[in-house]
């Protein structure tokens, strides 16, 4: 007890502390952080009338960002597996670092889901015994359930290590290990559910097809890594930690395999339904070429197109791969790309033409990206925390008795 | 044309007539079977909450019953759960407030579903005119949000225009890219036909219009409804007399059946209800057509503050031309039986295994 009193003592002093350069940071993330705050009571005093959303288009940019970011929590197993099952040398060392990334995504995830919901304050309806939880029927019961037990993974598999390592033990393998592995597994299904939960809707032609699923862990393993490479590289230059080259050439590799794939199945997509052209396909086209006119969302599509197939081909020349100092460039092209057609591109066009054919179009809002940007930002702000606390302990400076 | 007032045919013999068996119930409360789980979620519901409605009952004494009866409203169980003393307590609460937010005597029916009635609806499309009068009805008999501004207006029922004469002779060779006309030449990019694509704002001088054919949609009732099979918190359902409800007071706003929905029938309160006092219907059923409020979803739910007193519904009463028929499906001798028996009738999106209960025929 005495033990646990300490190590969030020294571990609150050791990530509160910091350079000109870290609060900096920090301090822009809160005022962001303070706008997105103000954004929401508006959203929950006026409704969301202020933001784009409509009943035509009811699903914006806070979901699209929810899918997103559900598929870069998944993609931090592309740490944990290496490390655990293949014992990648230079992933194990960084394994804590993934799940820290991890954890911060699903807290934004969830963040997400309350910038969603037209009655946040209700929430508590979907929890069991005082609310009334429709398992196993409701798809987002099953995200729910998936989302949540994936951050308790994660964060009792990285807490768990970090203490030890912390208090200078030893790890219990018979405790730690068969949660490592269903962590892994555990990742996989986060993103197939969270696929489900559109493609489970025949009312919505554009999502309701089989490939959902390996798509969107597809993307989710190309665009987890790119912000891992990004996290990475800003740790290796900015603290003591050094991650190994190791480490991050296997995740550009990954990066480079999880993005072609991902290319291959959007192109099948295009082929499939273009090909027959039926009423069934006039989301996509709506996407790809517009429809009645209105054309909002194809410069979306094919920057996103552009980003994908540039950033692949950049990712498959190895003088570029292996290039520290260009790799970055890549990175954000493939994030965004991903970001773009897995959010925009894929949740609005479901929504257009309607089940009776409208055709509209959704504009969000300043209140939506700025909520949209506070969360980021919140998200970010806590996996600074998280990574510097993690790093401190793993370098050695946060230590049982070491401290004061 | 003020078919508004004029009392249905004679809806009470339709409706009450003699059924021996009870209809087939999906709701889990009506059923016979009442698992060990429900009545554990059940007690469990109750016990957590008997601390709150505390607080709410200190609330209550309080000056402001608005203030109060919302806040009690916070902590209400799903109405399916409740006991009938809760029910009542819940339908006290909300006509004290609606009654002094709205400046009339406001009533909230808790009137259940009655064994025997399996409500049905058939509509005539060779008959309908496309005169709105039906969505006007809906929308004064349901507390609908009216409005200007854009997302401030709801409407459940939407009579879609369709264009006649899309293969007639001067468009014959109109297939690309106009999509219509008979000959296409290969190249059917675009839908040369009719498809569930039709225009609802339109606005003529008089209907019906020579060049159009109209399809009034809303709320599909299904019997294998994918809005109830998506909904996290199971706040919508099926009736045991049919209807596909919301409980207000636990939708959680986050629009899954929205988007499971076929035939876009749901529509989101993007803000608290735009209600003029003068406007606002009085007589009201809690899961019918009770003040919404900012945030939850909304349907038709076919006047269920009317038919369960064996009322026809508002759209029903003011079609001009007879299209619209409402009945009870388990009795062979109502109007809606002898439709389904002897008309040629269909479905909307039949492929799509929902199974509505609301029909389409032609004579």
């Amino acid at each position: 007890m005495q033990q646990l009193t300490s190590f969030a003592a020294d571990y609150t002093r050791y990530v509160l502390k910091g350079g000109t350069k870290f609060y900096a940071w920090m301090g822009s993330l809160a005022v962001l952080i303070i706008g997105m705050m103000y954004v929401f009571y508006l959203q929950n005093t006026e409704g969301l009338i202020v933001t784009g959303m409509t009943s035509q288009i009811h699903d914006g940019l806070y979901f699209a960002n929810l899918v997103f970011l559900v598929g870069v929590a998944a993609g931090a197993v592309t740490i944990v597996f290496p490390a655990y099952v293949y014992h990648h040398e230079g992933m194990h060392k960084v394994t804590v670092l993934g799940e820290m990334l991890a954890i911060s995504a699903v807290i934004m995830v969830t963040m997400f889901v309350f910038a969603h919901m037209g009655r946040p304050d209700r929430l508590w309806h979907m929890i069991p015994l005082i609310g009334i939880y429709n398992f196993p029927h409701s798809m987002l019961g099953w995200d729910v359930l998936v989302l949540t037990g994936y951050l308790i993974l994660n964060a009792i598999c990285g807490f768990y290590y970090l203490w030890v390592k912390y208090t200078g033990g030893e790890i219990n393998r018979k405790f730690f290990m068969p949660l490592v592995y269903i962590s892994i597994v555990w990742a996989l299904s986060i993103h197939t559910v969270t696929a489900f939960l559109i493609a489970t809707m025949p009312a919505r032609p554009m999502w309701f097809h089989g490939m959902m699923p390996i798509r969107f862990i597809a993307t989710a393993f190309a665009a987890g890594p790119c912000l891992i490479i990004l996290a990475f590289l800003i740790v290796r230059r900015n603290t003591k930690m050094w991650v190994e080259d190791s480490a991050i050439d296997l995740l550009s590799t990954i990066v480079t395999w999880c993005l072609g794939i991902a290319l291959f199945l959007t192109m099948s997509e295009v082929v499939v339904e273009l090909y027959a052209r039926t009423e069934h396909a006039n989301g996509l086209y709506y996407l790809m070429f517009g429809l009645h006119g209105l054309t909002a969302l194809v410069p979306w599509f094919w920057s996103s197109i552009v980003l994908m197939v540039a950033s692949f081909v950049l990712f498959l020349i190895p003088a570029v791969r292996k290039n520290y100092k260009l790799l970055p460039i890549p990175c954000v092209m493939a994030f965004a790309g991903i970001w773009i057609e897995k959010g925009m591109g894929l949740i609005v066009p479901g929504f257009v033409p309607t089940p009776i054919g409208e055709v509209t179009e959704y504009y969000p809002t300043f209140v939506e990206w700025l909520l949209t940007l506070g969360i980021w930002a919140f998200g970010f702000f806590i996996l600074t925390i998280l990574l510097k606390g993690a790093i401190g302990i793993l370098q050695g400076e946060i230590k049982y008795g070491a401290a004061k | 044309m003020n078919s508004n007032e004029t009392p249905p045919a004679d809806p009470a013999k339709e409706l009450s007539a003699e059924c021996p068996a009870p209809p087939a119930s999906a709701d889990p409360a009506a059923s016979a079977l009442k698992t060990s789980r429900r009545d554990f979620l059940k007690a469990g519901g109750m016990l957590s909450l008997s601390s709150l409605m505390g607080t709410g009952a200190l609330m209550a004494q309080s000056e402001d019953a608005h203030a109060a009866a919302e806040w009690a409203e916070h902590f209400q169980k799903n109405y399916r759960l409740m006991t009938p003393e809760e029910k009542n307590e819940a339908r006290l609460r909300l006509e004290r407030r609606h009654s002094q937010e709205y400046g009339k005597q406001v009533t909230v029916d808790i009137t259940d579903a009655q064994p025997g009635m399996l409500m049905g609806y058939a509509l005539n499309i060779r008959k309908c005119i496309g005169c709105r009068r039906c969505v006007h009805a809906c929308v004064a008999e349901n507390n609908q949000s009216r409005g200007s501004k854009p997302g401030e207006k709801i409407e459940w029922i939407q009579v879609l225009r369709m264009e006649r004469g899309e293969f007639a002779k001067d468009k014959m060779n109109h297939g690309y890219p106009e999509g219509l006309g008979i000959q296409v030449g290969g190249n059917a990019y675009t839908p040369a036909g009719q498809v569930l694509e039709g225009q609802y704002h339109y606005q003529p001088e008089a209907v019906p219009e020579k060049d159009a054919t109209y399809m009034p949609i809303a709320c599909m009732q299904c019997e294998k409804p994918p809005c109830v099979k998506v909904c996290p918190v199971r706040t919508t359902y099926r009736e045991a007399d049919g209807p596909v409800v919301i409980d207000y007071n636990w939708c959680i706003g986050c629009r899954m059946c929205m988007g499971a929905c076929p035939y876009w029938a749901r529509r989101i309160n993007l803000t608290s209800p735009v209600l003029p006092k003068e406007e606002m219907n009085p007589v009201t059923h809690y899961l019918g057509n009770r003040p919404r409020m900012r945030g939850v979803v909304e349907k038709c739910h076919w006047c269920l503050q009317r038919t369960r007193h064996n009322r026809y519904p508002a759209c029903v009463e003011v079609c001009p031309v007879g299209a619209r028929k409402f009945g009870n499906l388990l009795d062979p001798e109502s109007e809606v039986s002898k439709i389904l028996e002897r008309k040629n009738v269909f479905r909307l999106k039949a492929e799509l295994n929902t199974f509505p209960k609301f029909f389409y025929f032609y004579d």
